[in-house]
């Protein structure tokens, strides 16, 4: 059995997916809108709390052992680092 | 990890922390993967902002939306089923698991008129209208039609394994007490729609 | 204590896993479908070395054809694909898979004190993946439109255009990835869940260490050359604009994704090597590891600096000059881990007693041949030095010191330390004595010429050359038959030993991680009851005790 058993019930789940659409229709709304430069950040940002959401509550991470969490940030520090240095030759070349 | 001592005497061991170890490490690759996709996208877009503006414009933001609502009710469904089992509901998970199934096909039939709609008006790798077109929309709809139909493919590998998973519930091989591969089917489930979370916003809404 | 024999007979208690079938199979069955982690370690063996065979004897064709200039042997396209054969076996299919896949599967488990790893039937899996790539790697030299001629590189443009089986090899590349994935997330979880009783991290031998790093850089690595050599495939297939300069694609993208997994891959091959040293040397010097926690750490040091260095394969490629300045400078940053480990390794003999067993030797000519590759490597991470030198005999030279004399030495010694273990017979030591100074000599010869060669001008990848260079060539191919020679009369020992060879003492080096607790060779499951690991692991205290056991 899983070590820490940490139920979630429908309810949560629920609110989660209704949250989950909201922010769908906010960035939809959004994008119809001109922002300018500010467009796309917004847009990524909408997707990170989306996934955010997605990854604590429906995939568990935070009941979850602890290490996964240090594996996360590993693998997204890992992305992190080949955009920023690849984009040390794009933005300079 | 109070079950760390027990796992390790017994022939015949049962892991469940290890098995969705093993399954968040895989899905760590599918991250990186997708994550190199997502470096050309970003490296493209830069190089040729213009173009991609015009080339997204020839997608259908609605359909767009459309997938990702159905995209996000299959992952609470496949949410809500893992539940239904752990409080023992096996039918409800069942039927849960099989919605999320029928909502897979359901994008999958979308993406179908989506790109059949495309390959009408010509716009395809090689086709003579797309060729004509310049770098920057070449590069747009190479990138779309490779990234969209990558996570097509996981879809599909994602619905033939909860198909599976239906199966195992239905002859007792997941039970309420032995459920972490219909766990671990639902953390693939929930990645494929973590990816299409940023696909969307990066194709659909740049207009 | 005296074993310097190391073939005393002993009574073997206990049926060997060779005896034992994990499955009703017997014979051959019991073979292939074994979920036992000693057999897949085996089964990899068997594979890996009739790659590295093959791999050589290429290598020693080509060798054979720049014996003296004109090219009379070859013609250019065919050395293309020799090179290119030379490159993607050796790569793919021998140093990256090779410690960790053999050694990794039959030791890993044991040195942790456990019985099997984690996914034992995804590590089957993976043979069978690993295996899969293999073939099609092969069948795509014999397929019309005939062998792969863009070097193992694959660069852009090259690579869309050229008319060999080029997708077919790509996806050979990828098959194997996937297996080298596989094996990473079995190690790490192995790791994390399945260590016995009191084996804290900082009880774990140092191998167990190196092979952990070593499995992560192959998870997070691994990914981004599979979708890159994906691209390629769907972009020679499709025609789909990606990073094809005609159809505005940017072919230094591709570079970049390709060194982002090409780089790190450096690693996968090289920190196993280093872990095999860190146990070896402790055991010959009866003396424990100087500075444990630094070598643990400086793996994980090394697997992610090295994660940051890719660029400096691409200093004349056009990438910016601020990235070319970055990259060099986290370049000479790996130096330091890698110095950590040199300088803990030597502190570790001095003053200990030492036993000059050939495993023992071997490291050491490891030692001077990594130092030479190493050091080189500086000279080549500089960027004024390495526009002169990039594309010549000298980073030929260069990374076959590092890979060949680094990987391919330590996992020769990694056979001559384990080899009793495995099989539970002892080879010759004299003739293993013979075979590390005529491989040493031999290896000299063979790779040092091309450092002078390299700075004389010498581009890489050429089947002719000017006849300046035509004494250099010779002492270089005339080594390559002492090497390829000594390679055979290695593989020769070890099959002796295997049939005719004496029994081995479950201990025959002294060594005190836990693989020398068990007998020789060991019993299916290893251990008839787990151990509870209270010494540190190299305290070489333990003897004493393992003695009377």
């Amino acid at each position: 059995m899983s070590g820490n058993k940490h139920h979630i019930g429908y309810g949560t789940y629920v609110i989660v997916w209704i949250a989950l659409l909201a922010f769908t229709a906010i960035t939809v709304t959004i994008a119809g809108v001109s922002l300018g430069r500010y467009t796309l950040f917004i847009a990524l940002l909408i997707a990170a709390i989306k996934s955010a959401l997605v990854i604590n509550i429906f995939m568990h991470i935070k009941f979850d052992e602890p290490i996964f969490k240090i594996f996360l940030a590993l693998s997204g520090t890992t992305i992190l680092i080949i955009f920023v240095l690849t984009f040390v030759d794009i933005l300079y070349r | 990890m109070s079950d760390h001592e027990n796992v390790l005497d017994h022939k015949v061991h049962r892991d469940d922390v290890g098995a969705k170890m093993g399954m968040w490490l895989f899905l760590f690759t599918e991250v990186l993967l997708f994550g190199g996709m997502f470096l050309i996208y970003a490296v493209y877009r830069y190089q040729y902002p213009e173009q991609f503006h015009i080339a997204a414009m020839e997608l259908n933001t609605n359909i767009g939306t459309l997938n990702t609502i159905i995209l996000l009710t299959s992952s609470l469904t496949v949410a809500l089923s893992i539940a239904a089992l752990q409080k023992g509901n096996k039918l409800l998970s069942m039927i849960m698991l099989g919605t999320t199934i029928v909502l897979a096909v359901l994008f999958l039939v979308n993406k179908f008129f989506e790109w059949s709609t495309k390959f009408a008006h010509g716009i395809y790798p090689g086709s003579s209208i797309l060729t004509s077109k310049p770098n920057g929309q070449i590069l747009f709809f190479g990138l779309y039609y490779v990234m969209t139909g990558l996570h097509a493919i996981h879809v599909i590998i994602g619905m033939v394994i909860l198909a599976f998973m239906l199966n195992f519930i239905k002859r007792n091989k997941v039970t309420t007490d032995n459920y972490v591969k219909l766990e671990n089917s639902g953390l693939y489930w929930h990645l494929v729609d973590l990816i299409w979370i940023f696909l969307f916003p990066l194709f659909y809404l740049i207009q | 204590m005296d074993n310097s024999s190391g073939v005393l007979p002993v009574e073997q208690v206990k049926k060997s896993f060779y005896q034992e079938s994990t499955n009703k199979y017997t014979g051959i069955g019991a073979w292939l479908l074994t979920k036992d982690h000693k057999r897949i370690g085996l089964m990899y063996m068997y594979a890996i070395i009739s790659f590295f065979v093959v791999g050589a004897i290429i290598g020693l064709l080509m060798r054979l054809e720049l014996l003296s200039p004109g090219g009379k042997l070859f013609s250019a396209q065919t050395y293309n694909s020799l090179f290119t054969l030379h490159g993607v076996i050796m790569i793919f299919l021998f140093i990256i898979p090779g410690i960790p896949a053999i050694f990794g599967n039959f030791f890993l488990p044991i040195q942790i004190g456990a019985r099997d790893v984690a996914f034992p039937r995804l590590n089957l899996l993976s043979w069978y993946v690993y295996i899969t790539g293999a073939i099609l790697a092969l069948t795509s030299l014999f397929l019309p439109g005939g062998p792969i001629d863009t070097g193992w590189t694959f660069y852009i443009p090259y690579s869309v255009r050229s008319g060999t089986n080029v997708s077919l090899a790509l996806f050979a590349a990828f098959v194997l990835g996937f297996s080298s994935i596989l094996t990473g997330i079995n190690f790490v979880t192995t790791v994390h869940r399945l260590r016995g009783k009191g084996m804290t991290f900082f009880k774990m031998p140092l191998f167990v260490w190196a092979t952990y790093a070593t499995a992560w850089i192959q998870i997070i690595a691994t990914p981004v050359i599979a979708i890159t050599i994906l691209l390629v495939i769907i972009e020679r297939a499709f025609g789909v604009g990606i990073f094809d300069p005609a159809l505005g694609g940017d072919p230094i993208l591709f570079q970049h994704l390709f060194w982002i997994y090409s780089h790190p891959a450096v690693y996968i091959m090289i920190l196993p090597a280093m872990g095999v040293v860190s146990e070896i040397i402790p055991t010959f010097s009866r003396r424990t590891i100087f500075g444990y926690k630094q070598i643990a750490y400086s793996s994980l040091a090394i697997a992610f600096i090295g994660y940051l260095v890719w660029g400096h394969h691409m200093f004349s490629s056009g990438q910016s000059d601020l990235s070319n300045m970055i990259f060099s400078l986290l370049t000479f940053l790996v130096a330091l881990p890698s110095g950590v480990k040199i300088f803990n390794w030597v502190a570790t003999m001095y003053k200990g007693s030492i036993d000059p067993q050939p495993p023992f030797l071997w490291v050491m000519s490891f030692i001077v041949l990594f130092s030479i590759g190493g050091l080189t490597g500086l000279v080549l991470g500089s960027l004024a030095t390495d526009i002169h030198l990039t594309d010549t005999y000298f980073v030929v030279a260069h990374f076959h010191y590092v890979m060949f004399g680094g990987t391919g030495t330590i996992f020769i010694a990694a056979m001559h330390y384990w080899f009793p273990k495995m099989f539970g017979k002892m080879y010759n030591i004299k003739c293993a004595n013979v075979a590390v100074v005529l491989y040493f000599i031999g290896f000299n010869m063979l790779y040092f010429p091309k450092f002078i060669m390299g700075y004389m001008g010498m581009p890489r990848r050429y089947y002719n050359y000017l006849p300046m260079y035509t004494p250099y060539q010779r002492i270089s191919t005339y080594g390559s038959w002492i090497l390829v020679g000594t390679i055979f009369f290695i593989i020769g020992y070890f099959v002796y030993a295997y049939y005719r060879g004496k029994k081995a003492t479950s201990n025959p080096w002294g060594g005190v991680t836990l693989e020398w607790h068990i007998q020789s060779p060991p019993i299916m499951e290893n251990f008839e009851t787990l151990p509870v690991i209270t010494h540190d692991p190299y305290d070489f205290s333990q003897l004493k005790e393992m003695k009377n056991e």
